[in-house]
């Protein structure tokens, strides 16, 4: 059962995000991308990540996505502007490269922690007593307090750098 | 297996008959509630009262001819209504409506309903894209604009009865709100979290594209809005939708607030039914009584108003819980 729900969120997402790249409009990008989305929250939800899923949803679907659509609806893109992208021999070499590099790079940093690594405090049944949400709340704010805010902080700059660009009359 | 599959479904068929059923005659109950606001009679000729007008008019619906114009993105046109729909009605999955009457209890079921709810614009964006007309696409540029921006203070103004429960499932919200203060107060949240409360009620509002919000279909400017082009049962959609998260807002706004079933001598079931109806008929006297917002004053109210004061609201209840505990 597992199995077969992590396959159809898998192969949902990957074939999302390639429709992605390859749709013509860009409002049908937008939509594969925002399908994308679910499916990666799906599998939060299979990785018991229920916290993650939703707030994934709430942040990327729901608001960022909103905002893409808002902004090629003011725009108003249409497929005629963009002619497709054609790839050469050479820049089609070097994308392959670089994604069989990208992967190599995932599963030498990634694989070897998941398969060989330490076990962390949390395993399932604490995760289930003490709830999704409080976990992941102590870890933030005890363990990973300051990264937390330092990253908060360079929202708020590039928050702030956006509003003075924006608001800056030219002379 | 097969018994709690069998339970599932029946009280999801349960649960969907009757807000269908309830949206069906929320049609009703409004021109007749509007109607006697203006002092006039509402629907009154079709059956007793004009109780059998819904009937009457979804049939109309479903008989009207299905345009769909020519120039219109055709995928994106029959899709849109859906969209908006369906996000209106599974919002019901984790609404707790007595004791152990809940579709699901998750332990992130707040979450869930704004993820879930956060959707419903998408119906509304892209019904006035891919209709491919001036008045359309205004509508929905500026649904985009104003429910992004009071989802803000939505999602902020219900943080306080998070923190003051400890938790983001609503039913635990709602059994933290049993008993009484000093034996005479109901230990509802709307109490120590009335400020938060009156925030939620005016985001939802705007969430819901009602007057005074109704932008996004100001009639006097832009025809119908966003759903202009639309005819036939695709119309209807976004009218059932409209309807089911007016008492999905409802619905939400009693548990948080409210304290969902809780209630002495009636039957649970039965208190939660007249909260949310309480609700739902001041949705519909906000409406009859208040002028639309124009668009300055609306982005000017959202972030300069109900965001500083529900973010104040987050520190304030922040701090009385700390120094209460």
């Amino acid at each position: 059962m597992e199995w077969a729900l992590f396959l159809t969120f898998a192969l949902l997402a990957g074939a999302a995000a390639v429709g992605m790249v390859l749709q013509r409009s860009p409002i049908y990008s937008a939509l594969c991308l925002i399908l994308t989305f679910f499916a990666q929250a799906g599998l939060y939800v299979l990785l018991h990540a229920q916290l993650i899923a939703f707030v994934h949803i709430i942040v990327y679907a729901g608001a960022i996505m909103v905002l893409f659509l808002f902004v090629i609806m003011l725009l108003d893109l249409r497929p005629e502007d963009h002619p497709p992208v054609r790839f050469g021999q050479a820049g089609m070499l070097l994308g392959l490269i670089l994604a069989a590099l990208l992967l190599a790079e995932l599963a030498l940093g990634i694989g070897p922690r998941i398969i060989l690594g330490s076990q962390g405090s949390y395993d399932l049944e604490t995760l289930r007593m003490l709830g999704n949400t409080q976990a992941v709340g102590r870890i933030l704010f005890r363990e990973y307090l300051v990264p937390f805010e330092l990253t908060s902080l360079i929202l708020l700059t590039a928050m702030i750098g956006a509003m003075v660009l924006a608001k800056r009359r030219p002379e | 297996m097969m018994g709690f599959l069998l339970a599932a479904v029946f009280k999801i068929a349960l649960v969907m008959g009757l807000v269908l059923l309830a949206v069906a005659y929320l049609t009703l109950l409004e021109r007749k509630v509007i109607g006697d606001i203006q002092v006039r009679f509402g629907p009154s000729r079709v059956g007793p009262f004009g109780l059998l007008q819904p009937i009457a008019d979804g049939i109309k619906l479903l008989f009207k001819e299905d345009i769909v114009p020519t120039n219109a993105d055709r995928f994106i046109f029959i899709f849109a209504p859906a969209v908006s729909f369906i996000p209106a009605l599974i919002v019901f999955a984790v609404i707790p409506f007595g004791p152990s009457f809940v579709i699901t209890d998750i332990n992130v079921g707040l979450l869930y309903v704004f993820a879930v709810g956060s959707l419903g614009v998408y119906g509304i964006v892209l019904a006035g894209w891919a209709s491919n007309s001036k008045y359309s696409l205004l509508g929905g540029l500026r649904s985009a604009a104003q429910m992004v921006s009071y989802e803000l203070s939505l999602g902020l103004s219900v943080l306080g009865v998070v923190m003051m429960t400890g938790s983001l499932s609503l039913v635990d919200i709602v059994e933290a709100q049993g008993g009484n203060w000093y034996g005479i107060f109901p230990k509802w949240n709307v109490i120590p979290q009335f400020l938060g409360f009156v925030i939620f009620m005016i985001s939802s509002n705007a969430e819901l594209n009602r007057a005074p919000f109704d932008l996004p279909e100001a009639e006097t400017e832009l025809v119908a809005g966003f759903h202009t082009e639309y005819s036939s049962m695709k119309f209807a959609m976004f009218f059932l939708a409209e309807y089911a998260n007016m008492i999905a807002v409802s619905a939400l706004a009693t548990t948080l607030f409210l304290g969902g079933w809780q209630g002495p001598l009636l039957p649970p079931v039965v208190w939660f039914l007249l909260k949310v109806f309480g609700f739902i008929f001041l949705f519909i006297w906000v409406r009859a009584t208040l002028p639309r917002f124009r668009y300055d004053q609306l982005m000017g109210f959202g972030w300069k108003v109900l965001l500083p004061l529900a973010l104040a609201n987050v520190m304030f209840t922040a701090a009385a819980i700390l120094i209460l505990a």
